[in-house]
């Protein structure tokens, strides 16, 4: 059986007159890669702040692994580890005595294995040789891994994490990713808020996008991504395959023809039979980034006076 | 939770720089009256500095009364209106709370880092006072071991001033809690930690203000800082403990009001930073 390790219902937040979160209801659950999508300023982080009760609810509820939040659900946020909103830390410490205090901090934990879990949380994201200097001296990306192995510390069950790769290079967001999946194939739920389609994509299966505070979508990146119906064809016989798809092809670029067709595998077998030779041939399916892009609209921080019928 | 937030305090330089500055003012004072000799008219001045070079064993008491009036007072509602909002300015507080630790957890383990900064500061100065006064000031042979405190011409054994001392200490510390009350409560209102700070001090200047004014005087038992000056009761003999207990009183009250909607309102409060 899997239980949801986060569900919402009806979850409203107001700022005066300012609706950040509206009617929202998400079903996050056990072992997922959730992501969580949406433009800036459409919600995300004061979803995060909700899940997370440091932000109270105007209404609607949060359960996270079946406690109400806030209330009997804050035991449960000993089991989960977050990142929101960027990293942060006492500049004057050391990256272990940071971790050694937030560790100190929560429930749970003994100190005599405080070092262990300090310094394997370090090791995880790649900290391991920064020894004594202060944080302050610290580069983004490493105050980024920092505020990884925080939420790291004593093995979470659920990863809230909110943008986990802003500040780090390329080679970062690679390890990162993997780090990440590696500690899902181990049974860690993953939830990611983020605004960077192609870091969801690479890492979730499951997603939600909020707009204006609202989920317009929640659904599984693989029903997404559903198929168009076209199929993009690469071959050195070009003439010969349009002459054979006559009316079904839909553009030619070249050696690349776009056909309208339901069935990659027949299209295949019927041009093979023609003697087409091919050089590629693939079913076209949008973009995570289409479909969000469809689904959102322009970017909710554009301040743009709305042209009005005069 | 109480060690964590003892180690933050007591981790951070800007801690000691503040208590070593706290010790630097009444030594620097020390220093001028032992060289030039010229002390203040008994009743002018800080209290006890006539009497302090008879007796350097007087000068703990003396070095308070120096910092009392503003040094002091900063300094705690510089830490106190720290606790909170600097973890929010800073983001920490966030990460604080989802480990998780509960907010009042938190707001009390703040309010005893802060009670325990005052405790350390205050018996730092005094411990220094104490080294300066005594090697500076030495009693000349064949005085009487009394030390003659300048307050209607009481003298006090020196075992009665050392555990006087420590009254005071403590009584100073109480003192301070009003400030560090005011300061906390605001900090839980801002996240700028200079505005909870400034904002403390304001209320102390303002009530220093009232307290000299007869046209406040329906108000003036109530001011946060009308009895902050009663400690020098405790060098009388017998101690005259009417303004003493009056202070213990409102300085309680002050805590217990604000320390009361500091908690109301960061337990419900939106943390947003």
């Amino acid at each position: 059986m899997t239980e949801d390790v986060i569900r919402t219902r009806g979850l409203t937040k107001r700022f005066g007159s300012v609706l950040a979160v509206d009617d929202v209801s998400l079903d996050v659950r056990q072992g997922d890669r959730y992501g969580f999508l949406g433009p800036n300023g459409s919600g995300k982080t004061t979803t995060v702040r909700l899940l997370l009760g440091l932000v109270f609810a105007t209404s609607g509820t949060v359960e996270l692994m079946g406690a109400r939040m806030p209330g009997p659900g804050r035991a449960a946020l000993a089991d989960i580890g977050a990142l929101i909103e960027g990293p942060a830390a006492y500049g004057h410490l050391s990256a272990r005595a940071n971790l050694a205090l937030l560790d100190a901090a929560g429930p749970g934990g003994g100190r005599r294995t405080r070092r262990r879990r300090v310094d394997a949380a370090l090791e995880q994201v790649g900290l391991d040789g920064v020894g004594r200097r202060p944080v302050k001296a610290f580069s983004l990306g490493m105050r980024g891994r920092l505020g990884l192995a925080g939420a790291l510390l004593r093995t979470p069950r659920l990863l809230v994490l909110d943008e986990p790769t802003n500040g780090l290079d390329p080679q970062g967001i690679r390890e990162v990713r993997d780090l990440l999946l590696e500690l899902n194939r181990a049974g860690t739920t993953l939830f990611l808020s983020s605004h960077l389609l192609s870091e969801i994509e690479s890492i979730c299966t499951r997603v939600a996008v909020l707009q204006q505070g609202r989920v317009v979508a929640q659904d599984d990146v693989a029903a997404m991504r559903a198929p168009t119906g076209r199929v993009l064809v690469r071959t050195p016989d070009a003439d010969l395959a349009v002459a054979t798809l006559d009316g079904r092809v839909e553009h030619r670029d070249d050696d690349l023809i776009v056909v309208r067709h339901p069935s990659p595998p027949e299209l295949a077998a019927l041009l093979v039979g023609r003697g087409v030779r091919l050089t590629e041939l693939r079913e076209e399916r949008r973009t995570l980034e289409e479909v969000v892009l469809a689904l959102t609209g322009p970017g909710s921080d554009r301040v743009a006076t709305r042209g009005h019928p005069s | 939770m109480i060690v964590v937030e003892l180690s933050k305090v007591f981790r951070r330089p800007r801690t000691w720089v503040t208590i070593g500055l706290l010790c630097l003012l009444p030594t620097v004072v020390a220093v001028f009256l032992a060289v030039t000799d010229l002390a203040p008219r008994p009743g002018e001045g800080p209290a006890f500095l006539s009497a302090v070079l008879a007796n350097g064993a007087l000068f703990p008491a003396a070095a308070l009364g120096i910092v009392l009036p503003l040094f002091l007072p900063v300094a705690v509602a510089v830490i106190a209106g720290d606790a909170v909002a600097g973890e929010a300015s800073g983001g920490t507080l966030r990460y604080l709370l989802v480990r998780p630790v509960g907010r009042t957890r938190l707001l009390f383990a703040k309010l005893v880092s802060v009670m325990a900064f005052l405790v350390v500061a205050v018996t730092a100065v005094a411990g220094t006072a104490y080294v300066i006064g005594t090697r500076l000031f030495v009693p000349q042979p064949g005085s009487p071991a009394e030390v003659v405190t300048g307050l209607s011409g009481s003298t006090l054994s020196p075992a009665q001033l050392a555990w006087r001392t420590v009254l005071v200490i403590l009584f100073i510390s109480w003192s301070m809690l009003g400030v560090a009350a005011v300061a906390l409560f605001l900090s839980t209102l801002t996240d700028s930690p200079l505005g909870a700070a400034l904002g403390a001090l304001a209320v102390l200047v303002t009530s220093q203000v009232l307290v000299t004014l007869d046209a406040a005087g329906s108000v003036k038992e109530y001011l946060p800082t009308r009895y902050w000056l009663a400690w020098v009761d405790f060098f009388r003999d017998p101690i005259l403990w009417h303004d003493v207990r009056n202070g213990v009183v409102v300085q309680g009250a002050y805590a217990a009001v604000l320390l009361g909607l500091a908690w109301a309102n960061f337990t419900t409060r939106d943390i947003t930073t």
